[in-house]
């Protein structure tokens, strides 16, 4: 036993290991979603801040509450601040803030922690989360009109209406301009291209995200609306398509959430062209106008299978994985 | 021209300023020295002296066991103690050679020497294989294996690693400056082993000064060129080494000789040098002492079996207390619990770490990341391979080519969820490579 007590610490190696840490990750989506919420809010008044402070609130408190049950904190990973603040920016600013909560709960409970927490959901919890509101709650849901935007005895000049995807549906004209900047319907963060394209851009300069999956997503859903829109490759629509609804928020901020998207390279060229063929499908052939949401959750399904055909090929090994043998 | 590279890779912070600019040290002994009869990849040597026996510097105490195996020499005179298990740096116990270090160093006789030019090919293979000499850089393969390819003539490439890529080290770095002579003179021998090769000496670019001093002196040798290598860890890692210096690619049972090259690193090129041209056998190495918990970074010439507690005393001990001490870099080296162990043949480094950033970390869950599968060398998905080796699934194991996994420890460097992926992953091989060879004896 003596000799124990001069012993040095000693551990596996590599001693050494890089500055990066999940929670710091996630500090940054957080951070790279601010100039998007940050415009929903000054766009669409103070009632953004209710829905955003109530969803990020729930959606803490659940995965709290869940690992309190649990006897194991993960609050601190900050997933749950991220997964809170997407849905939120999903959402649009007249949502009975109840509802926007009972969203946050059943993407943190439902679709994150009862698959195992962080890491083991398949599909995107925020999403997830909106796309049971929707299914639950379709009118309140598609609801952008100004009566909503109301908070007590606040009132808010806001900029409400139709969405430009709808009036673009309905074969009516749309500035682009005003979708770029934002002075548009729609959910609280998806209006504005510059807020969004700021986020990503500096999503894109930390190395968090790459442009594997946006990219291709939007190069397909370019070429795939160009050929089935109706409306040809005219860069004024298909601007009006990349800029409208959900594609910019969703493309890169949630086709690229790590947990739900291939981890192999090529897998991840393989989900962004059949995300872009879905959302097209969705908008020119589907009953609505939006169709980022279910593409991605659909692309969120194939996952483990586009896996599986995308196994990436062994260094010195022949193309296909040739198996260890000798 | 185009720097040289790999795929994947990370970038640690290198701390080579800590040691780089110091001149080598020469350090003798005064304790026990221990030889350990396994300091080689194959059958541990056979001890040729008994307890009692008074041996001399440069003396054969233990002879080869096989083809895959080298001898061990003395490199200090005095009498030997005992012939006991003694423990090494990865923490194993192996049977070694104690000899009570009598302080005078006295050398035995060297080896009569004759010109490279006379020497027949066989005779320098000879002469390596009798001069114990070992792959230095780590691994401890017998050289001499290396130095006989099935098929001489198909080989096309001699590279020298000088890539030094493991942080922290620059005993290949003071080794390229201060005998570049003894360097170049190493790979002519080899040279004259492979009549169709070229000699590369491939260096990282962070060593512009040797780069430059090795161009001038190989200026006139039409059969020598030094080779521009990106920096970049595992740059050094032998398949990446001739991926990037020939564009060619093995895989984990493939030998470098399979595509026409042959590797040594800059120590062993050195030892060839000494055991062919000097007579001399494989008694000494270059060791860094480094870290933010030493007194004094610097390298030093070391006789080999001298523990590390002795090497750390003389070269000033710690400047703090530290919080780990490593046996090699940073990124491969093994943690020591106690530093009462020898060196060998195969010891690049002591580190002294004054920040043990490892021990207290919590693994995560792994978020999917991918940046594991952005840095491994082997293009291997870790983050996977890590959860089969943990649920021990064989099958999905190697199906995944686990078995390519050349431990370089990048996925572990840059997980975000801090996995020990390396560790996982390592594990897993060692089961299964030691199922394998029972499997095999037992046909």
């Amino acid at each position: 036993m003596n000799e124990r007590k001069n012993m040095l610490h000693v551990s596996s190696n590599p001693h050494i290991r890089s500055a990066s840490s999940t929670s710091g990750i996630m500090m940054a989506v957080v951070l790279s979603l601010l100039p998007a919420a940050g415009y929903g809010i000054y766009h669409f008044g103070p009632r953004a801040i209710a829905v955003i402070g109530v969803t990020v609130a729930a959606a803490v408190i659940t995965e709290w509450l869940f690992g309190l049950c649990r006897k194991k904190t993960t609050i601190t990973d900050l997933s749950a601040v991220v997964t809170g603040l997407l849905l939120a920016l999903n959402l649009p600013v007249g949502l009975p803030l109840w509802m926007a909560g009972l969203g946050a709960v059943f993407a943190i409970l439902v679709a994150k922690m009862l698959f195992g927490g962080l890491g083991q959901n398949f599909m995107n919890p925020a999403l997830a989360g909106r796309c049971f509101l929707l299914i639950s709650f379709p009118k309140q849901m598609a609801d952008f009109t100004t009566e909503a935007v109301r908070l007590g005895g606040l009132s808010w000049d806001a900029c409400t209406g139709a969405t430009p995807l709808a009036a673009l549906k309905a074969g009516e004209s749309v500035n682009v301009m005003d979708m770029i900047v934002g002075r548009t319907g729609g959910t609280i963060g998806e209006t504005s291209v510059i807020a969004l394209a700021a986020g990503a851009c500096f999503l894109l300069l930390l190395g968090i995200i790459d442009l594997k999956v946006p990219g291709s997503y939007l190069i397909s859903f370019i070429i795939f609306t160009g050929i089935f829109g109706g409306r040809g490759f005219d860069p004024v629509y298909l601007a009006a398509q990349l800029s409208g609804g959900g594609l910019m928020l969703g493309a890169f901020f949630m086709a690229t959430d790590y947990v739900t998207r291939p981890v192999t390279p090529k897998g991840q060229y393989l989900f962004g062209i059949f995300l872009g063929i879905m959302t097209g499908i969705f908008r020119i052939f589907g009953p609505g106008a939006e169709g980022v949401s279910y593409a991605i959750i659909l692309g969120n399904l194939l996952v483990p299978l586009i896996e599986k055909v995308t196994v990436p090929t062994a260094f010195g090994c022949r193309k296909g994985g040739k198996p260890y043998e000798k | 021209m185009a720097r040289l590279t790999f795929v994947g890779g990370i970038h640690p912070s290198d701390g080579k300023e800590l040691s780089k600019a110091q001149p080598i040290r020469e350090i003798l002994p005064k304790g026990d020295m221990v030889y350990p009869l396994s300091q080689h990849i194959g059958a541990p040597a056979r001890p040729i002296v008994g307890k009692g026996d008074r041996v001399l510097a440069g003396q054969k105490i233990a002879e080869s066991a096989g083809y895959v195996s080298a001898p061990v020499y003395a490199s200090a005179s005095g009498t030997v103690k005992a012939v006991e298990p003694r423990r090494v740096a990865s923490g194993d116990m192996v049977m070694s050679i104690v000899v009570d270090n009598d302080g005078q160093f006295e050398e035995a006789p060297a080896r009569t020497v004759r010109p490279v030019e006379e020497m027949t090919k066989e005779e320098i293979i000879a002469v390596v294989r009798e001069a114990g000499i070992v792959g230095m850089g780590g691994a401890g393969f017998p050289t001499h294996v290396k130095l006989s390819p099935k098929e001489p003539e198909k080989i096309e490439y001699v590279i020298v690693n000088c890539a030094e890529c493991e942080p922290y080290l620059t005993s290949d770095y003071r080794r390229m400056l201060e005998e570049p002579q003894k360097l170049i003179g190493g790979l002519k021998v080899v040279l004259r082993l492979f009549d169709n090769a070229r000699g590369i000496l491939a260096v990282e670019d962070n060593k512009p000064d040797c780069i430059a001093l090795l161009r001038k002196l190989t200026a006139g040798e039409k059969r020598i060129g030094v080779s521009t290598l990106k920096t970049k860890y595992p740059q050094g890692g032998e398949r990446f080494l001739i991926y990037a210096v020939t564009g060619r690619k093995i895989n984990s049972a493939m030998l470098p000789s399979d595509v026409g090259c042959v590797v040594n690193n800059v120590d062993t090129m050195v030892a060839i040098y000494r055991a062919v041209a000097e007579g001399k056998p494989l008694t000494e190495r270059i060791v860094t002492l480094t870290g933010e918990a030493m007194k004094n970074p610097c390298n030093y010439r070391v006789r080999i079996g001298m523990s590390y507690e002795e090497l750390l005393e003389a070269a000033g001990g710690y400047r703090v207390t530290p919080a780990k001490v490593v046996c090699g870099g940073p990124m491969m080296g093994v943690a020591l619990f106690d530093l009462k162990i020898p060196t060998t043949k195969t010891a690049t480094a002591l580190l002294a770490l004054s920040k043990d950033e490892v021990s207290a970390m919590e693994p995560g869950a792994c978020i999917n990341c991918g940046r594991c599968l952005e840095v491994c060398p082997g293009r291997v998905m870790p983050s996977r391979l890590a959860d089969f080796a943990q649920h021990y699934d064989e099958e999905s194991f190697l199906k995944y080519n686990g078995m390519e996994c050349c431990e370089c420890g990048c996925c572990s460097y840059v997980c975000p969820a801090k996995r020990p992926l390396t560790q996982e992953i390592k594990s897993m091989r060692k089961l299964l490579l030691d199922k394998r060879k029972k499997q095999g004896g037992e046909r």
